[in-house]
């Protein structure tokens, strides 16, 4: 049984980590995840979450004592933000490599400098190779539903890392939708109560974490990492499986979204796929044929899923909400271009610091993808033409 | 329903099990040796037992035992770090370093 409800991507995040019984909770305020931490306290206060809220001095700390209570055997949550997400830059190494499978929603927001309070993937982006899983959610009831599905795959034995779950600041964090959310003893029929396959801090049998290493096993201990993201695909598409069979709601690592017989189609990520299939329609209903492909999950990467999907299409193009400064294409264009080998992608950029990725935008892009005028180039789709005269001080 | 306990739930007993990830019940880093590319070997025969080579060593991993004089200069293998002080101030210059051949097991 499920109830419908009325909650914005902030809303639905805390009820994710309210439904998955988190014991201890360690979050610090930052806009635009404030909410969750803030919804969270009202949870223990009004006895609806059995936890212990540790108030702490930033997200540095609120990693640090999440990574410290869950080791004690519970579930620890925790979420955050932009220059949070980066304050526990240090820290979020440590819960990987200690192999601690927390989930903590991340809610995607600009990086300094310009100062900006808005969205884009230069946050998470930025983490992407810190050994965390990374889902990407597209709307309110896939914040709840991935976190859910998250916290299956990384305490799985076979996984054992922790994981991200990226929701848009404001567009998805603030924005109200009627979201499903199940009751408690269906999640818990689907997410069971937490065990630790792995060492845990027991005061009757001590042991070092995170001890000094040297190099004879360091290089085996990150091998350890990355079977476990080899593993996880598997694990991943099982806890989607179960997902569906349980809620009724389908899951995927990538989303075809009429790509079978699409000339172009752009690859997407989080809250802009949305935006993208509508666009889709649109062009659709004018005969022209493209497509779009959701990636769900960053990490682990798709990549044999990706090549499968894409390879009837003629042109691809990737929307990056992250500039990735200095390389090729951004992030996410460059790892669809190494797994396209050859085929010819076009790197777009759009939607930085709260720039919306509008239907016009996507417009912009498909007609460049169906004109064939590939350039090697990224192209900052929605750039002004004033970009360099912006701020000219006389 | 499945309720969350309150004691930690594990299967971390007491079998014999692989924990993945940083864990251990000492610290094997601090075994210097590890670090060790190459390391001190005497000549056993030039050696005039003079002590110079164990005064010397920073780890303070030398004894050197008159009475043996076969082998009468030791080194404590997992805490020498083949630094090359001992060779470098032997009056006899009978200590040569030779590549490490991991001497020292963790
Ligand atoms: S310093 Fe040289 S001669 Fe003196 S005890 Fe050491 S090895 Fe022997
Ligand atoms: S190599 Fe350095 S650490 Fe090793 S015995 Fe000689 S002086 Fe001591």
């Amino acid at each position: 049984m499920s109830t419908r409800v009325m909650l914005d991507g902030n809303g639905a995040a805390s009820e994710g980590l309210r439904l998955a019984k988190v014991r201890v909770i360690s979050a610090y305020p930052i806009t635009p995840q404030s909410p969750i931490s803030e919804k969270l306290a009202d949870f223990v206060v009004q006895g609806k979450l059995d936890a212990k809220y540790i108030r702490v001095e930033s997200e540095h700390s609120a990693m640090c004592c999440a990574i410290g209570a869950q080791l004690t055997g519970v579930r620890a949550g925790t979420a955050t933000s932009s220059v949070g997400l980066a304050l526990m830059h240090e820290v979020l190494g440590v819960a990987a490599g200690c192999r601690v499978p927390i989930v903590m929603p991340v809610v995607n927001r600009s990086l300094v400098s310009p100062w900006s309070l808005w969205c884009d993937h230069q946050d998470a982006m930025a983490e992407r190779d810190g050994g965390w899983m990374q889902l990407y959610a597209e709307s309110a009831q896939e914040v709840l539903d991935l976190i859910l599905i998250a916290y299956r795959t990384a305490e799985d034995a076979r996984v054992q890392l922790p994981a991200m779950v990226c929701l848009d600041g404001f567009f998805l964090s603030h924005m109200s939708d009627a979201v499903y959310v199940p009751d408690q003893a269906t999640v818990d029929a689907y997410l069971p109560p937490y065990v630790c396959h792995n060492f845990h801090l027991d005061p009757g049998d001590p042991v070092f974490i995170n001890n000094l290493t040297p190099t004879v096993d360091y290089t085996e201990m990150r091998y350890q990492q990355a079977v476990a993201f080899r593993q996880a695909p598997e694990v991943l598409m099982e806890a989607m499986a179960d997902f569906k069979k349980v809620f009724g709601r389908d899951y995927s690592m990538i989303e075809a979204y009429q790509c079978d017989d699409a000339e172009a189609v752009i690859v997407t990520l989080g809250s802009m796929s949305g935006t993208a299939k509508y666009t889709v329609d649109q062009l659709r209903a004018q005969g022209k044929k493209v497509g779009v492909l959701k990636i769900t999950s960053y990490r682990p990467f798709p990549a044999g899923q990706i090549k499968q999907a894409l390879a009837k299409v003629a042109v691809v193009g990737v929307m990056d909400r992250s500039p990735g400064y200095g390389a090729q294409v951004a992030p996410v264009a460059t790892e669809v271009r190494a797994v396209l080998g050859g085929k010819p992608v076009q790197g777009f950029i759009a939607g930085l610091g709260g720039r919306d990725i509008s239907p016009a935008t996507f417009t912009k892009a498909f007609e460049k993808l169906l004109s064939q005028e590939i350039t090697a180039d990224v192209d900052w789709v929605d750039v002004k033409e004033n970009a360099l005269t912006i701020r000219e001080v006389k | 329903m499945p309720v969350q306990p309150k004691e930690p739930v594990t299967n971390c007993g007491k079998t014999k099990k692989y924990l993945v990830g940083p864990v251990a019940t000492e610290f094997v880093a601090t075994k210097t040796g590890v670090w060790r590319v190459v390391r001190p070997d005497v000549n056993i025969d030039d050696c005039v037992f003079c002590g110079t080579c164990r005064k010397h060593c920073p780890a303070d991993v030398v004894t050197v035992e008159k009475e043996d004089a076969k082998k009468g200069v030791y080194f404590d293998w997992d805490y020498c770090k083949g630094c090359g002080i001992c060779a470098n101030v032997c009056p006899k210059q009978c200590i040569t370093m030779i590549p490490e051949e991991g001497v020292c097991k963790l």
